[in-house]
């Protein structure tokens, strides 16, 4: 039982709390790819601004937690959700809005999101410093232990604090998002672009509206995942690359312009990644009496070693790109 | 202001200023940042023919120069008597015959259709052959690692010569380019510079922790140099040396290049460029065409990789950085003009002056910054000011690429466009 739970406890909550920050990420990701019609790079950099963001408040406010009784980063949530999506807005008009007015090709917006990357990138680094930061310096981090009622376990499930609200703000999220998008004329304009963007403009979609509507949202959820993700583990201020290849590879598995798609994806992502840092030996040992005695277990028998994590996302994108590059939900291919 | 006043002036300008630190800071540091300047150039070669022909976009330019360094410290580094005395040897044969099973297992699998079985059945068995391999693979590498590890620190080189080295390093990131260009280049550049972007890193990530093959972050030094080197003799002449040998490769790179530019097959890959459906319709294949000139380009890539690393004298996988080794260099292309190869070799020139300067100038200002505000404000200055100071150079990289592609869309020496209409 003890290995069940631990594979429960490795896989199964883990898979699913970085699949969530993936999939807050990549809805963002996916909605201004199909929409603005670009790879935004600067979009995990927009998670870690709101991550700083949350800190800066909690450093200022640091009793604000207490009152409520939650965590004081997450009560700075809505704050740097606000702040993340002004800014958004703002790079919009600032850098990418000159480029689209002179009709350049898509991918030299992808280009400039790498200029506004490096400069965010810049300044976070220049006024925080290089050094990760913790959100749990001066609270303590509340840590559920869910004994199982068996004879034979031992060990607990364990699920922290933060978790639990990560999971409930990322289905909130996802509610919230899927009613404007079915519900409000903005959202449904927003599907109606991002499904073909020259029948959306003859019948009169207001273009301007409908891309700052993106990038609020787009800044909103990337806020949401940068501040959940540092309160989970850590706030590493040099995230941003290790970041931007879950996220894409999850827009793409689920199809680009597809946020639903995106939400599939990035859990696909993320249990994948866990799954395939996953030590199975452990699975094994178990039924080792029923195992001739010629087959002898591996002390470690993982598909990828964990500081090779990263090629989870990447082996993920060039199948998909390959065998269905429309991804699961048919989105579109640019 | 017609175009040749214009390119004369701005190299002026570079040459006054390699003048200026010629004086400055002597010929010793001088010509190590020629030299430097010279390998820069062959990446920012590579990185123009890529994006300004083709509009390719790579943005793991650091992966394909990791790949040409490895390659050539693999090849020119002294031989390991220790490794191939050793169980080493023996067991890393065992393990790429391992390797050569699963892969004639796996070749075998794509011929199942030849016995009527269905498209879709041959995929999942195909898919899962592939998951079962990399997890074989996987866990047969370790114990040779530790064993190679244990007995003799890591494999050690193969003791041939540098330029050897460095053309096995440009073949090899050709042949990777070729994989990922292969699963990306029928679909938008978007996709392309995602995969490759991920692909960087996850070279990187391999070169750090196989210690077996490449030492880690224990580094390995010192790398033989094609010419000799500066402990025989002095540092002045051997890097003098260096640079006439790397002016050479530029210079036959850029008359090639040149060449190439305004033959057929340069008119053909700008017709892709600007107008793919046109190019389509002509019965150009676009995509065999962009992959060509991705696999040429990082071959180039490799090789300026190879040389900046055997210049540096030291393989540190930890060393390779996005900013200083990818973005550095579409600064340098986008600043010299996208598409025109002296713009490449001007904008290396310039933008590697001005990032080298740029380290001391930021140390400096932001020193002054925390004196007077100590003196002043009462102010203190974080401990890691020196770490944070250094990455206003990263904001400012940032800024310049911004303002380049709204300003000046076609850089400071825009390709030659006689006979092109502007865009």
């Amino acid at each position: 039982m003890n290995e069940l739970i631990f594979f429960i406890n490795k896989v199964i909550i883990s898979g699913t709390i970085i699949g969530c920050i993936y999939a807050l990420g990549a809805v963002g990701a996916t909605l201004v790819f199909g929409i603005l019609r670009f790879a935004n790079f600067a979009h995990a950099d927009m998670m870690t601004v709101g991550a700083f963001v949350a800190l800066v408040f909690v450093s200022w406010f640091p009793g604000a937690g207490s009152v409520v009784g939650l965590p004081t980063g997450f009560v700075m949530l809505p704050v740097a959700m606000v702040f993340v999506a002004i800014m958004s807005v703002a790079l919009d008009r600032m850098f990418y809005r000159p480029l689209r007015e002179r009709n350049v090709k898509p991918i030299l917006l992808l280009v400039a999101s790498i200029g506004v990357m490096l400069m965010i990138q810049g300044l976070v680094r220049l006024f925080a410093g290089t050094a990760p930061r913790h959100f749990f310096s001066a609270e303590k981090k509340d840590i559920f232990r869910i004994e199982l009622p068996f004879e034979l376990s031992t060990r607990d499930i364990v699920i922290t604090e933060p978790q639990i609200l990560l999971i409930i703000t990322t289905i909130v999220c996802i509610f919230c998002l899927h009613r404007f998008l079915t519900g409000t004329r903005l959202g449904k304009a927003m599907r109606a672009m991002s499904d073909n963007p020259d029948l959306a403009l003859i019948t009169g979609i207001n273009t301007d509206r409908v891309v700052s509507a993106t990038w609020m949202i787009a800044g909103t959820l990337a806020a949401a995942g940068g501040v959940l993700l540092s309160l989970d583990v850590i706030l590493k201020p040099d995230l941003s690359f290790n970041l931007l290849l879950p996220i894409f590879a999850a827009a793409i598995v689920g199809g680009v312009g597809r946020p639903y798609g995106a939400i599939a994806g990035g859990l696909l992502v993320g249990f994948t990644e866990s799954l395939a840092i996953f030590n199975w030996s452990i699975l094994l040992r178990p039924l080792a009496p029923y195992i001739p005695d010629w087959v002898e277990i591996p002390s470690k028998l993982a598909f990828v070693p964990t500081e090779y994590k990263i090629v989870v996302p990447f082996v993920i994108l060039i199948v998909v790109l390959i065998w269905r590059p429309t991804g699961i939900f048919r989105g579109q291919v640019l | 202001m017609n175009r040749y006043q214009r390119e004369i002036i701005l190299f002026s300008i570079a040459l006054v200023a390699i003048l200026v630190i010629l004086i400055g800071f002597g010929e010793a540091y001088t010509t190590r940042l020629m030299v430097e300047i010279a390998c820069h150039a062959v990446l920012a070669l590579g990185l123009t023919i890529q994006w300004g022909y083709a509009g390719v976009f790579n943005a793991g330019v650091m992966g394909f120069m990791a790949v040409g360094a490895f390659v050539t410290m693999l090849f020119s580094f002294s031989i390991n008597d220790e490794f191939w005395s050793s169980e080493g040897p023996g067991a890393l044969a065992g393990l790429g015959v391992q390797i050569l099973l699963l892969t004639i297992f796996i070749a075998a699998l794509t011929q199942l259709h030849r016995f009527g079985i269905s498209q879709r059945i041959k995929t999942a068995c195909l898919l899962t052959a592939l998951i079962i391999a990399f997890f074989v693979f996987n866990n047969a590498v370790e114990p040779v690692a530790r064993v190679i590890e244990s007995q003799a620190g890591f494999i050690g080189g193969f003791g041939l010569p540098v330029i050897v080295g460095w053309i096995a390093g440009g073949i090899t990131a050709a042949i990777v380019a070729y994989g990922i260009g292969k699963a990306c280049l029928g679909l938008r550049s978007d996709y392309l510079a995602i995969a490759t972007l991920g692909f960087a890193e996850i070279i990187k990530a391999i070169l750090k922790n196989a210690d077996w093959l490449t030492r880690g972050t224990l580094t390995v030094s010192p790398l033989p140099w094609p010419v000799p080197t500066p402990n025989d003799i002095g540092f002045v002449l051997a890097r003098s040396a260096y640079l006439s040998l790397m002016a050479v490769i530029v210079v036959a790179m850029f008359l090639l290049l040149q060449r190439a530019y305004h033959a057929p097959w340069g008119r053909m890959m700008r017709a892709i460029r600007d107008n793919e459906v046109a190019a389509a319709a002509m019965g150009k294949d676009v995509n065999f065409r962009r992959l060509e000139i991705f696999v040429l380009g990082s071959g180039l890539i490799g090789i300026g990789g190879a040389a900046l690393t055997t210049f540096g004298r030291i393989f540190d996988p930890a060393g390779f950085h996005p900013l200083k080794n990818t973005f550095v260099i579409w600064v340098m292309v986008l600043v010299g003009g996208a598409g025109s190869n002296l713009g490449a070799i001007f904008g290396a020139t310039a933008i590697y002056i001005i990032w080298t300067m740029s380290e001391p100038l930021t140390l400096f200002v932001f020193d002054v910054v925390a004196n007077y505000g100590t003196e002043w404000f009462n102010w203190e200055p974080p401990a890691d000011l020196a770490a944070r100071a250094l990455q206003t150079r990263v904001f400012l990289i940032g800024l310049t690429i911004t303002i380049a592609l709204r300003y000046v869309p076609h850089g400071l020496i825009p390709e030659d466009a006689r006979r092109l209409r502007s865009v």
